[in-house]
């Protein structure tokens, strides 16, 4: 009998048939793929991407050389220097982050009492150059001042759960 | 105090301890840990941050443990709930006032404050009014203040008054208005000031030169020597990686108790300054070149070779410099022929020399130091020169000793004590004066002086309080063995010791003074302590004959000199000078021909001798700056290039075996036969200057320590003299005065002072421009410039 029946099922290709209809099902429905790069993904604001060092709005940079990021860093990416600025204050005369180490876990900007350390939401850059994986504190600064709007609304968005 | 041990009960532990001693100093020394911010062990007990709260049973109150006297049967809780009610309840007043400021103060993460809020604080503050804040305050170069911060532990003037012996800092206002700063908008000026960073718990003293520059987390901590003093106080270095960031004091109960001097734990700043020499360089045609090494080393010592007659080098050695590298350069130098090596470059009379024996050292170790009963110094001011020392005298002092003072200017004494004050053609005569009401016969060099001194009461007073002593010292301080007499100064203080039956001291002026001696870094001693075969020719002879040539090893010519200005002319007239250094300066490129990079003080490993003849080694612990390398490697290979024997060492453990070995039956001791004919070499009349070397001036690393020359310490080109001297000069009123010192003349800014002698001029040496004058004592004219 069951010699029988596999002999039918195999001769009308009942299986074949069966799964083109979950094909079919799908060719009609809303389609899943974005067309990256003319199109994007939703990020959330948790995201960790490329960092940035952020200003406050009278445009003082946050960072206070506290060091408590370099402390954190499982990775020892953060390399800083510090100094008395000139009119005495406590501030950084180097800021490193080495993107080859860096596994983008975020404990830099969980450990900053200023929110100065943060992660965008850029996820697309490379580098051409060697040394081009060193962000410094320039390069953090420009990237902070460029994405400032975003990340305060991104702060402010999390600020109830942190 | 009793002796007798009383037992008690700590959280059912059962302690002894002596009847007496408080309750925190048991449980220190058990292991059983109680919160504190005012108890320091070296301190007096104030017991006003109440931090240390514990539970004693049958007390209806907590007690604070630091202010508590242990008693028979006494039972103490510190983890009660009682006890830990009152603990927490006094870290919430504490935290009430103190800023949230932790991420931008230099004492996160090693703060005291922080660490006991781990333990004792809540996690939300309850407090939501506002917070006090109190303005910082500009106390000098070297501590920071944040007044904030500060939780009224008052260590720090504890520290000033006991400790330290000027009351610098203090308490103005009461509760919550209690203000810690200087009575008066003043700096703090104690040459141990930099102690009370350490004592301050929280974060409102911090070092000014470290000043954000690390975090405690981010430090290693590595032992070290200090190079500046006779003492060899015990250091902790912090090291970020190659660098030294700052120095601490590591705990050596018999040398520098828990303290360091501020020239300790600042000189650090100077091993990165911009002078540091980093390449061999050689001068061609008035033109400095960098070359290699090898080319460097067999150039330095063919031309030593060539000068063939060894008499006619001259080997000048810092006494900074260590064992090793004092035992080689000797052996190197003999090797050569060459007997004229010395390491006393600011000594200023070598007459002693013919019939020293043994090792001249302190005459007492420094514990015993603060046991004696009298102490007699002549010609020191033992605060400005060896500031851990004078602590210990201090101690002395204040357990009742009497000090006594001889010098030709009068000094801050933070002590009690007599002074008395001459100009410095006086001094040997009123030593003589002390010696005669002491009863010593007038023999031998100094019977002249001894015939005509009268002895009146000042003397009578001294001589009566070293006969009294049970321990005594005679100390000849820095400025006695600078005298031009200072022959007559240790002779007739050897004799006064010998009649009152006190030690002679006769204080080492460098890290390595006595360590010279022993590995025979003098003209008259060799390796061993022991009576060399040929006496070479001193310092002073060295530079009065000027020879051919000259090594130098970490000597600055001009600065590091008795006599500057001959210095000078000595070598710049020399054919050949080949100098081992670690800085460069102007004076040394003018004189020098071929200059050898060393690394010194943490970058080199070697042994000091210390003013007690304590031997103590210390490791390098950062790499040697560019080229440079360390001296003992620098001399042996010097050593195998002049095709000498015994110098194939592989380690600087080597050498200081070999000179261990060489010193087994070397004698520390201060006795010796008096030289006969002592003629005073300095006249009593006329206008005489004067001179000291300041605190901060003493080696070529504190001159390069930015912090410690900006202090009022590291002295100024000023001319002192007294009010009447100045008008009697007819230079009343001028505000700048022309010097000249044996041809030379210089014209310095005028400064009233009557702590000077009248008949004396007070120019210390080893400055800037007033090392281009001569002999800190001699005969000098002063007019309107």
């Amino acid at each position: 009998m069951n010699v029988f029946k596999n002999y039918f099922k195999s001769l009308f290709l009942l299986e074949l048939f069966r799964g083109l209809s979950v094909t079919g099902r799908y060719l009609f429905r809303k389609k899943f793929t974005i067309m990256y790069p003319e199109e994007k993904a939703p990020v959330s604001p948790r995201f960790r991407g490329l960092h940035a060092l952020r200003r406050y709005p009278n445009g003082e940079e946050r960072c206070i050389a506290c060091k408590l990021c370099e402390a954190t860093c499982p990775a020892l990416a953060i390399t800083i220097e510090a100094e008395p600025r000139e009119d005495g204050s406590r501030r950084t005369t180097r800021y490193d982050i080495d993107l080859f180490k860096c596994i983008y876990c975020g404990y830099c900007q969980e450990a900053c009492p200023v929110d100065a350390i943060v992660e965008t939401r850029i996820y697309e850059y490379h580098f051409e150059n060697r040394g081009e994986n060193i962000m410094t504190k320039e390069k953090l600064l420009a990237v902070g001042d460029k994405c400032e709007a975003q990340l305060a609304a991104d702060i402010e968005a999390q600020a109830k759960v942190r | 105090m009793t002796d007798k041990l009383v037992t008690f009960e700590v959280n059912g532990q059962e302690l002894q301890a002596e009847a007496g001693s408080m309750l925190i100093e048991a449980t220190d020394a058990a292991g059983i840990n109680i919160p504190r911010f005012c108890y320091h062990k070296k301190l007096s007990i104030a017991a006003n941050c109440r931090m240390c709260l514990v539970e004693v049973e049958k007390v209806p109150k907590p007690l604070p443990a630091c202010a508590t006297p242990v008693t028979e049967g006494m039972k103490v809780y510190t983890r009660s709930p009682k006890a830990l009610a009152a603990q927490k309840g006094t870290m919430e007043f504490l935290l009430i006032n103190h800023p949230l400021d932790c991420p931008i103060c230099d004492q996160g993460g090693e703060c005291e404050l922080q660490d006991v809020a781990i333990g004792y604080g809540r996690d939300v503050s309850r407090y939501s009014e506002g917070k006090r804040v109190v303005a910082d305050k500009n106390i000098g170069p070297l501590i920071a203040t944040d007044m904030t911060r500060c939780i009224h532990c008052t260590r720090c003037v504890r520290f000033g008054e006991e400790i330290a012996g000027i009351r610098e800092m203090g308490a103005t206002g009461r509760g919550e208005h209690m203000v810690i700063g200087t009575y008066i908008e003043k700096s703090v000026d104690s040459e141990m000031s930099g102690n009370i960073i350490d004592l301050c718990p929280v974060g409102a003293l911090t070092s000014k030169p470290f000043r954000f520059n690390a975090r405690a987390w981010e430090l290693t901590q590595v032992e070290a020597i200090a190079p500046h003093d006779s003492l060899g106080s015990n250091l902790n270095l912090h090291l970020r990686g190659n660098k030294v960031m700052r120095v601490h004091p590591k705990d050596n109960e018999s040398i520098n108790e828990t303290w360091i001097s501020d020239r300790d734990r600042f000189s650090y700043e100077g091993l990165y300054s911009s002078d540091r020499l980093t390449s061999p360089m050689v001068k061609k045609g008035g033109e400095w070149k960098e070359v290699s090494w090898e080319m460097a080393l067999e150039m330095a010592a063919a031309s030593l070779k060539e000068i063939g007659d060894g008499d006619q080098i001259g080997t000048l050695i810092s006494p900074t410099s260590t064992l090793e590298e004092l035992y080689l350069a000797q052996k190197l130098m003999r090797g050569l022929g060459c007997n004229n090596i010395d390491s006393r470059l600011r000594q200023g009379d070598f007459r002693m020399d013919a019939t020293q024996n043994s090792v001249h050292w302190l005459g007492s170790t420094l514990s015993d130091m603060d046991q004696m009963q009298t102490v007699f110094v002549v010609g020191g001011n033992i605060r400005k020169e060896q500031p851990i020392l004078a602590h210990r005298l201090r101690k002395a002092a204040l357990n009742g000793a009497k000090l006594h003072y001889l010098n030709p200017i009068q000094i801050d004494l933070n002590h009690s004590g007599e002074q008395d004050i001459c100009t410095p053609g006086e001094m040997a005569g009123r030593l003589a004066a002390v010696a005669k009401a002491a009863g010593v016969k007038a023999s031998g060099g100094a019977a002249s002086l001894l015939n005509a001194a009268q002895a009146d009461e000042s003397a009578k007073q001294t001589a009566a309080n070293l006969k009294a002593a049970d321990g005594a010292l005679v100390m000849l301080g820095a400025m006695a063995q600078a005298h031009p007499d200072y022959a007559l100064l240790h002779t007739i203080a050897a004799a006064l010791a010998e009649a009152t039956g006190a030690q002679l001291s006769i204080l080492p002026a460098s890290a390595n003074s006595v360590g010279a001696q022993l590995a025979g870094a003098v003209p008259h001693l060799q390796a061993g302590g022991s009576v060399a075969d040929h006496a070479g020719l001193d310092t002073l002879q060295m530079l009065k004959m000027p020879r051919k040539g000259y090594l130098l090893l970490g000597v600055e010519p001009g600065r590091d000199f008795w006599n500057g200005s001959l210095s000078m002319s000595a070598l710049q007239s020399a054919d050949l000078v080949v100098a081992i250094s670690a800085f460069r300066s102007p004076e040394l490129e003018e004189c020098a021909d071929i200059l050898l990079p060393m690394a010194i003080f943490t970058e080199t490993s070697g042994t000091y001798v210390n003013a007690e003849g304590r031997w103590q080694q210390s490791r390098g612990v950062v790499r040697p700056q560019g080229e440079s390398r360390p001296g003992w490697k620098i001399l042996r290979v010097l050593g195998n290039l002049t095709d000498q024997a015994g110098f194939d060492y592989t380690d600087s453990q080597q050498i200081h075996d070999e000179i261990h070995q060489l010193c087994e039956s070397a004698t520390l001791d201060n006795k010796q036969a008096a030289p006969q004919n002592l003629e005073p070499q300095l006249s009593a009349d006329g206008l005489l200057r004067g001179g000291d070397t300041p605190l901060y001036a003493c080696d070529p690393l504190v001159r390069r320590a930015t912090a410690l020359q900006q202090t009022q310490d590291a002295g100024s080109d000023t001319i002192r003299l007294h009010p009447e001297e100045a008008a009697r000069l007819g230079l009343d009123g001028s505000d700048t005065a022309l010097v000249k010192q044996n041809g030379n003349q210089i014209d310095l800014p005028l400064q009233l002072d009557e702590r000077i002698p009248q008949g004396c001029v007070w120019i210390s040496t080893s400055l800037a421009r007033t090392s281009t004058l001569g002999q800190p004592f001699g005969e000098v004219t002063v007019e309107k410039a």
